[in-house]
């Protein structure tokens, strides 16, 4: 059965966060800093390209310095608006600016057993598995690659992991696992496998990719090289900046975020001019670095600030963003766990960041917890609860239904309470029981989200996948295995 | 016919629709139903739905309320004819409720009046603001099998204890159970009163009272 997909749209509460001249002045300074320190950019093809633009490329360092006026000019050329398509059109999802969606978070590296609680290394069948979760889950509109599949061949291992994502799920796949060229030309055309052809691939992208860039102030050759693929093959590219305050950018907010500013903006801009008019998005999980540890802390008051700010930027250049949130730092499904990412979500869905990523991993995106997962997934219905805002109107101001309860009565028995009550939040997870009852289980939220996983594993069968495209996905990938 | 007609009884609990579960009530005195088939066969059935669906998490407390509502409503229409037949409505028992004396806390003791009264039992409400003796007066005059005290504030809790000695000195205890509720309210203050039970909310007061009284 294919499941209806839970997402925010038309939001009745704001956040003032950036002002115009503010965000000017970021992008003035991150012009003056493509132009005039210049961004890394270690591939050949990126500099041929940046080249023959006119930018000034230093072939030695691979650094480029590109004039404003090249960037500006080139992210025009970027659609506002498009839709990441899934293998089921009913949960295609329009990236129109009016909608914030949820993926599961990735690329973690260790899984709490569902079965046993203990941590143990990824692998393959946990893919599979959380992705059989995330078709389920309604409050998931897409899924990253939630772990790595690390009993698979490193140079075929983000092959498989879409693989058996999309034949556990209908749900638009984005992957953040493909940095080379090879594997994101295997990649193309599996999708085009799913889609039916490279010319439906264009017009329905089954598949989109992130990279990540290196900051301060660098790319990554191998994703620039994947980018540059996908982005040819019509198939949504993204790039995202992990600037840390105080250890790959300045420890000032703003400062911060013009470093990671100039790295994403000048890696669409070269997506652009190679292939004018490809899809892209704008990706970010700024973060502050820990001052005792140096580590990168995945929660605090600077990545919920980031997370409010970064989609004025990306509505200042037009493109959708994907936003970093739930990224706790937490080591297992706690207090910490839900503060961070209770606080990043709400910050990053109040400004309508597009794509949230994402929910189930705790300890900086190391550890999938499929108590989390869920968890997160009431986080985000709490914040679209509350994104609907207060509506005021003469239904919702019931003066009749006040008058007939008058003073001293109670609007328990009232038609008005009926019709209405079900808009009210009722929570899946948050324990609300009386104390007595607790007392007698002493159990909650983690007890009943780690049942409910265990329930869906159980039941869910997604719709499945022909299995000759299934054959013909596991082909693609043989061949690059010989 | 008369399935049909238990069918829409039922149903008007369901949608906790007053007007139409009275309206129901009259039809089936103006075809000579038994008034209490139309309650056992119409609209308890529909009490127990949506009970059912309370506890399936798919109903809620205004449900159940209004259905509680409505239960009332055509069991007032009935009651005059239950009254000239000489039959009577087998209650799980009789309860004295009320909010103590100093204490003007109102809603969850009448919660707990409804849920209790929905489920079967016959149920006194004496308001908020109760002095100990007329709970003790109440119980006699009724033959209260269950005194529930409610009180909100930790300056009024105190006198629940009052009650529950009023009791023990009138000669009722331990015949009349007393229960106990309210925020302050805990299972370690009931113990320490003396009290025989306590809830912290309504559904399990229900279960509590038909614990007291044997029936369940």
């Amino acid at each position: 059965m294919v499941r209806r997909i839970k997402s925010i749209s038309d939001p009745r509460i704001s956040l003032n966060i950036l002002s115009p001249e503010d965000v000017q002045r970021i992008h003035t300074a991150t012009l003056d800093i493509i132009e005039s320190v210049g961004v890394r950019f270690p591939s050949h093809k990126a500099l041929d390209i940046w080249e023959a633009h006119g930018a000034t490329v230093d072939r030695d360092t691979m650094v480029v310095k590109a004039p404003g006026h090249l960037i500006e000019e080139a992210l025009k050329k970027a659609p506002p608006v498009y839709t990441l398509a899934a293998r089921d059109p009913e949960q295609d999802l329009p990236l129109d600016g009016n909608h914030v969606y949820v993926g599961t978070d990735g690329c973690g590296v260790q899984v709490i057993d569902l079965e046993t609680g203990e941590l143990r290394r990824s692998r393959l069948q946990d893919v599979a598995e959380i992705a059989r979760v995330a078709d389920y889950v309604e409050e998931i509109a897409f899924h990253w690659t939630p772990v790595s599949a690390q009993d698979c061949p490193p140079h075929t291992r983000s092959l498989h992991e879409i693989r058996v994502i999309w034949e556990n799920s209908t749900k638009h796949v984005q992957t953040e696992s493909i940095y080379s060229e090879e594997e994101a030309r295997a990649a193309v055309e599996m999708a085009a496998v799913i889609a039916g052809g490279k010319e439906e691939l264009r017009k329905r992208p089954v598949l989109s990719i992130m990279q990540c860039t290196t900051p301060p102030l660098g790319q990554d050759g191998g994703s620039l090289e994947a980018a540059l693929v996908a982005a040819e093959a019509g198939l949504p590219v993204g790039f995202m900046t992990m600037t840390s305050c105080a250890s790959t950018a300045p420890a000032t907010l703003a400062g911060n975020l013009v470093v990671g500013n100039a790295e994403v903006i000048s890696a669409l801009a070269l997506i652009q001019l190679a292939h004018p008019g490809a899809p892209v998005f704008y990706a970010a999980a700024q973060t502050a670095m820990d001052l005792r540890t140096g580590g990168y802390t995945g929660g605090g008051p600077e990545d919920f600030l980031f997370g409010g700010a970064t989609n004025v930027l990306a509505d200042f250049y037009n493109v959708p963003l994907s936003m970093g949130s739930f990224a706790t730092g937490a080591k297992e499904p706690n207090w910490q766990a839900g503060v961070d990412n209770s606080l990043s979500t709400l910050m990053a869905c109040i400004s309508m960041s597009d794509m949230l990523l994402g929910v189930g991993l705790l300890h900086g995106s190391r550890i999938w917890s499929y108590e989390q997962m869920l968890m997160d997934c009431e986080i985000f219905d709490i914040v679209y609860h509350m994104m609907k805002g207060i509506v005021v109107n003469d239904e919702t101001l019931a003066l009749d239904v006040i008058r007939a309860v008058g003073p001293g009565g109670n609007f328990l028995a009232q038609k008005h309470t009926k019709k209405h009550m079900r808009e009210l939040w009722v929570p899946q997870f948050m324990d609300r029981r009386p104390y007595s009852e607790w007392e007698k289980k002493r159990d909650g939220p983690r007890d009943w989200a780690r049942e409910k996983a265990r329930k869906i594993l159980a039941t869910h069968e997604p719709e499945p996948l022909d299995p000759k495209v299934s054959a013909e996905l596991k082909r693609i990938i043989a061949s690059l295995e010989k | 016919m008369g399935d049909e007609l238990f069918q829409a009884m039922a149903q008007s609990v369901i949608d906790g629709e007053v007007e139409e579960a009275q309206r129901l009530a009259r039809e089936a005195l103006e075809q000579g139903i038994d008034p209490l088939e139309a309650i056992n066969k119409g609209f308890v059935v529909g009490v127990n739905y949506v009970g059912d669906q309370y506890a399936a998490g798919e109903m809620f407390l205004p449900d159940l309320v209004l259905a509680g509502e409505a239960m009332k409503a055509a069991v007032g229409v009935l009651e005059p004819e239950l009254a000239r037949r000489g039959t009577e409505r087998e209650m799980l028992g009789t309860v004295v409720i009320g909010t103590i004396e100093g204490d003007i806390h109102d809603i969850g003791k009448t919660l707990v009046a409804t849920m209790l009264s929905t489920a079967g039992f016959k149920v006194y409400d004496l308001g908020v603001d109760v002095p100990v003796p007329t709970f003790v007066e109440k119980a006699r005059e009724v033959g209260a099998d269950i005194v529930g005290v409610s009180a909100l504030l930790t300056t009024t809790m105190v006198k629940q204890r009052d009650v529950v000695e009023a009791l023990d000195d009138a000669g009722l205890r331990p015949r009349v159970k007393v229960i106990v509720g309210g925020a302050p309210v805990t299972q370690g203050w009931a113990d320490e009163i003396g009290a025989d039970g306590y809830s912290e909310d309504a559904i399990g007061a229900v279960a509590l009272a038909k614990r007291l009284v044997g029936a369940e």
